[in-house]
């Protein structure tokens, strides 16, 4: 379950107008201003190519931005990379491993690589926090797809970190890991784990995201709470299931934002959720007084996902 | 400094090194043992002595070179270009650490395992040739020197490829030509007079001569200029990796 950001609160990572133009011209990023707050799950929303990535791997270090700056933890993240990165978990959204180490040996690399000292007692915990304690001495081409990512999660949170990025955490993971996948997310935001994903499913997003960026052609479209957004833009719809089918919507209906469906059998009446007045009663008694009978009815409010797309497509050309 | 992160891709690195130690180190071993059983034992007894030194003793420090040389290369620029190659390189360039540290940790470690490679092949040549070394220290500085030197370059060679087969170019087409004409087998005082000019363009005769000199106190080279030559390449290779970093060079975009 989402939770509202407390008002107030100090931003953990801090994007001032961070912007990524390549050497080919290719401009990735046009200036972004973001803050995320502490302790909340972020998820970024775009569609490939949409600047995404290129975001996330600037506040790791991966990528030099073309300008702007960035603090993470207080830190700036090229003055104070040192301080900024010890703070900052990655998991990337290719399997990248090296395929003959254990298991084990890779995870302790990631927490040496961090600046931390051996720490066997929180390696375990991970890797029994992510099911593969027994797998510890396995080689990593021996792990099949799933496991490998739990192993990209385990590598990221070896030297505790304070932010955690999950760059498509879900991609190519099946429904039953997907699931545990989000309870440990929602585990690691429990003890203060501050969670930035990007995804292509809008329903992790809607499920677990307290708060909600779009980025679309490297700009950044909208961000809001969860809540506020679908609140805000999420359309109420009602379908009355008609008795009788008919050709056309009635005359005496002109006044109502109706739409026919295709076989004339459903009619849908499309209401601002956020409205004093739905119309809806107003609507029924009409329908009663032209005498169009109806079978069954239900309301709809549109989905994360919807949302998403209309936001999409106005930036399109 | 990251000491941690530093300690963590040395043993990283080093415990990939063991555990194909087959091929890591009894691969230059036997065939560096070829060479002194061919050239060595077999040809040197016919050959006499080359600067008071018998021919068999002769070919030692040049044979160890020639290992140490390609295998620096090799093991520096497989150590780098295989995280890039698989794209494990992401941790390291998100981790808090320094091009120093990364230097440090790659390049300590391939030059470890070229200083032991030299090491056991120089007890190995003892099996098949009687010989001492003069300037032990000397030796054991222009070892150290030459392997950071050559790991160095070989970072540089990791990071400038983009395939495998750009990795095997260098230390097949380049060095192993250049120290092969460079004096391992020879003095470039046997050389005609205009050849022995033109060999002084080749770096690698003043490795070899001033690591020659540590061993019999004899060399084509005064012992000083060998120091001025090996640390130049240091310096060049050093600049050449401080400009990498500065640019992000096939490391970040």
């Amino acid at each position: 379950m989402s939770r509202p950001v407390p008002p107030n609160t100090q931003p953990i990572i801090s994007i001032k107008d961070i912007s990524k133009t390549y050497k080919s011209g290719v401009k990735a990023l046009k200036p972004i201003n973001l803050d995320i707050h502490k302790g909340e799950i972020f998820a970024l929303l775009g569609p490939n190519g949409a600047g995404k990535t290129t975001l996330i791997s600037i506040i790791c270090g991966i990528v030099t931005p073309s300008s702007g700056c960035v603090t993470a933890d207080g830190h700036d993240i090229i003055r104070d990379y040192r301080a900024a990165r010890r703070a900052i978990g990655l998991v990337p959204q290719e399997l990248h491993t090296d395929a003959f180490e254990r298991v084990i040996d890779s995870v302790k690399l990631s927490r040496g690589l961090f600046g931390y000292g051996p720490n066997p007692a929180h390696i375990e915990k991970v890797l029994r926090d992510l099911s593969l304690w027994d797998k510890r001495t396995a080689k990593i081409q021996e792990l099949s797809g799933g496991m490998k990512r739990r192993l990209m999660i385990a590598k990221a949170l070896s030297h505790e970190p304070k932010i955690l990025f999950l760059d498509e955490p879900t991609a190519g993971v099946d429904v039953e890991l997907r699931q545990d996948m989000w309870e440990m997310v929602r585990k690691l935001r429990e003890s203060g784990v501050t969670i930035i994903l990007t995804t292509h499913y809008i329903e992790e997003a809607e499920e677990m995201a307290d708060r909600v960026g779009v980025i679309s052609k490297g700009e950044l479209v909208l961000v809001d709470e969860k809540a506020a957004l679908m609140r805000k833009l999420g359309k109420k719809q009602l379908t009355l299931h008609l008795r009788e089918a008919i050709s056309a919507v009635p005359e005496g209906l002109n006044g109502y934002s109706l739409e026919l469906s295709g076989d004339g059998s459903a009619l849908t009446y499309t209401f601002d959720g956020q409205a004093d007045e739905s119309g809806i009663p107003d609507l029924l008694k009409r329908l009663g007084e032209i005498g169009l009978d109806f079978k069954d009815l239900n309301t709809e409010q549109s989905s994360l996902e919807d949302i998403f797309v209309s936001l999409v497509r106005e930036q399109r050309p | 400094m990251n000491g941690h992160g530093i300690k963590a891709i040395y043993q990283f690195e080093m415990a990939r090194w063991f555990r194909t130690l087959g091929q890591s180190l009894f691969t230059p071993v036997l065939s560096t043992a070829l060479y002194f059983i061919v050239f060595g034992s077999a040809i040197g007894g016919r050959m006499g002595e080359v600067d008071g030194v018998s021919y068999a003793a002769f070919i030692v420090p040049g044979l160890i070179m020639l290992s140490i040389l390609t295998e620096s290369l090799s093991n520096a620029s497989f150590g780098i270009y295989f995280p890039r190659f698989t794209g494990t390189i992401y941790e390291v360039l998100s981790a808090p650490l320094s091009p120093f540290d990364i230097v440090t940790g790659y390049v300590g470690a391939a030059a470890t395992k070229s200083m032991i490679i030299g090491c056991v092949i120089l007890v190995t040549a003892r099996l098949f040739v009687d010989y001492s070394v003069q300037y032990p220290l000397v030796m054991i500085l222009f070892l150290a020197l030459t392997a950071v030197t050559f790991c160095l370059f070989g970072f540089i060679l990791g990071i400038w490829a983009d395939g495998f087969e750009k990795l095997q170019i260098v230390p097949m087409l380049v060095i192993m030509p250049l120290t092969f004409l460079g004096g391992t087998f020879y003095s470039i005082s046997m050389l005609p007079e205009f050849w022995q000019k033109v060999t002084l363009f080749n770096p690698v005769v003043y490795l070899i001569s001033g690591f020659r000199w540590s061993f019999f106190g004899t060399a084509d080279v005064a012992i000083g200029v060998s120091l001025g030559a090996i640390s130049l390449i240091l310096l060049v290779c050093l600049a050449a990796i401080w400009w990498i970093f500065k640019t992000g060079y096939r490391l970040k975009t």
